[in-house]
């Protein structure tokens, strides 16, 4: 109990006095995890739309993949992405591996699953919906799947935060492949996977509420910005 | 929000010029006892070279430097060490510094360790009284010292009860396990110094001889990588061989205690 109020006291103090150091890591974890985010959607959402509105062969097959692939351990993603980034592997010459790059890749590996499939299902539904009314207005394919990205960007902002959510609090996968260098790829969980085999509890506790904070943040920020749950609105 | 996006996708793709960088393995124990933190601001000072830090057991530190993922590496591990450069990874193995391990246990010391004579008498007494022992488990140095301190004791594997837990976790990580478990671990003294959450658990046994702890420096080679930069890894060498590093690392103190000795030539 001692080390959860040292913990809370310390994440107060170095939030207040801004931390270098802390400053440093939260910006690195923001960063990795929003350009993870952004590759992501690109391609999850039109994904998960043309799952919605064409029927093809496998696509069924793709559907349940994807829904399995949505527990992909990240430590197996991380190695898997280390042998191909290092330089006895195919990508080695890019020069990728411990880079704030490597840990993107392996990030959007971990979450376009996610996102696809949660995408996917609230696109199903809207799909249901507008069918008929689509294919009266004798609309194209892209017309199509552009009205059902619109009109369901609710649900894929849902689906975004928890794409979000899976990716800033994972360890595994960019601690094999960012390699946790300070001033480099050093991120919040892995500074707080340092801090606990130091045996430092009081910081790594504080960064972990410091880790918290930053989510939450991130989630009402994009709630403010999407203007969802306001009065007159349902 | 795409604008916020945007610039975020820029400011991370961004490729910042490193005139200097090289990438370094170095074991857990290195960086958990805090010498790391005195050498690289001194290394940025005086050579102008980033030294980054890949904090790994000793085995992974040499897969990597097998792969050439990573320009040197500083290990304990004379033997791995040995074999890294006979099969050509390395060009030579350059000796830097000593501390030694010592056996951490809990302070009511159940097994009576305390007043034995060698490592080998109080690893036996661990084994007759049964009582709990955590090892490191990964193919680190100290893991591999830990199993070599074993068969010499002639302890087999057989021997080795369900007291016995191997965690396959780093130093620190380790050092939790035991402390939760009032186990006894084996340990460098620089960790063991360092390590914050000491609750229960004392230095039971040190001394002997066969715990002393050699580290040394191995440069990738780069007739077998040629983008390592190996003109960097000559120079770091040159200075953690250097009188400069010989002060900054005999006077690196925690609680008074000298942790690790010069001893490169």
């Amino acid at each position: 109990m001692n080390d959860l109020w040292n913990g809370i006291q310390q994440a107060i103090w170095l939030t207040l006095t801004l931390d270098a150091d802390l400053v440093e890591i939260s910006l690195r974890s923001l960063r990795v995890t929003l350009s993870a985010l952004f590759v992501s959607c690109l391609i999850a959402l039109p994904l998960a739309a043309i799952l919605a509105v064409r029927r093809f062969k496998y696509r069924r097959l793709i559907i349940s993949t994807l829904n399995a692939l949505m527990g992909l351990p990240p430590v197996v993603v991380g190695l898997i992405v280390y042998i191909l980034l290092s330089r006895s592997g195919p990508f080695g010459v890019l020069g990728l591996l411990f880079t704030t790059h490597a840990m993107v890749i392996a990030q959007v590996i971990i979450i376009t699953p996610l996102i696809t499939s949660i995408a996917h299902q609230s696109l199903r539904e809207l799909w249901s919906e507008y069918h008929d009314l689509l294919i009266s207005m004798n609309t194209s394919k892209w017309q199509r799947i552009k009205t059902l990205l619109w009109d369901g960007r609710r649900a894929l902002m849902t689906a975004s935060l928890a794409g979000f959510g899976r990716a800033i609090g994972e360890v595994g996968a960019i601690m094999i492949v960012g390699g946790n260098i300070d001033h480099a790829t050093r991120v919040l969980t892995t500074a707080i996977s340092l801090e606990t085999s130091k045996g430092d509890f009081a910081l790594a506790l504080a960064l972990g509420f410091v880790l918290i904070t930053l989510a939450l943040a991130v989630n009402f920020t994009t709630h403010w910005l999407g203007r969802t749950e306001r009065e007159g609105r349902w | 929000m795409i604008r916020i996006l945007l610039m975020l996708i820029t400011v991370t793709f961004a490729t910042y010029s490193n005139a200097d960088m090289m990438r370094m393995a170095v074991t857990t124990s290195f960086n958990n006892s805090g010498l790391s933190e005195k050498l690289l601001p001194a290394i940025q000072a005086d050579l102008g070279l980033e030294v980054q830090l890949l904090i790994v057991g000793t085995g992974q530190a040499i897969r990597l430097g097998e792969a050439g993922d990573v320009d040197a590496i500083l290990v304990h591990s004379q033997k791995a060490e040995e074999a890294f450069v006979a099969a050509g990874y390395g060009t030579h193995r350059r000796e830097i510094m000593y501390n030694d391990f010592v056996i951490i246990g809990p302070t009511d010391d159940p097994a009576k360790i305390r007043d034995a004579k060698s490592a080998a008498e109080a690893l036996r007494a661990i084994v007759t009284s049964q009582s709990l022992f955590v090892s490191r488990g990964d193919d680190s140095g100290t893991h591999k010292k830990e199993l070599s301190l074993w068969s010499s004791t002639g302890i087999k594997d057989e021997d080795l009860g369900p007291w016995y837990r191997a965690v396959g976790a780093g130093m620190g990580a380790s050092l939790n396990t035991a402390a939760g478990m009032g186990a006894y671990i084996l340990s460098d003294r620089a960790s063991w110094l360092n390590f914050k959450n000491k609750t229960g658990l004392g230095i039971q046994f040190s001394g002997d001889p066969v715990l002393f702890n050699q580290y040394a420096y191995l440069s990738v080679n780069p007739q077998r990588h040629a983008h390592v930069k190996h003109d960097l890894a000559v120079k770091l060498e040159t200075w953690l061989t250097s009188l400069r590093a010989a002060e900054i690392i005999n006077t690196y103190t925690i609680d008074d205690q000298t942790l690790f000795t010069f001893n490169a030539e």
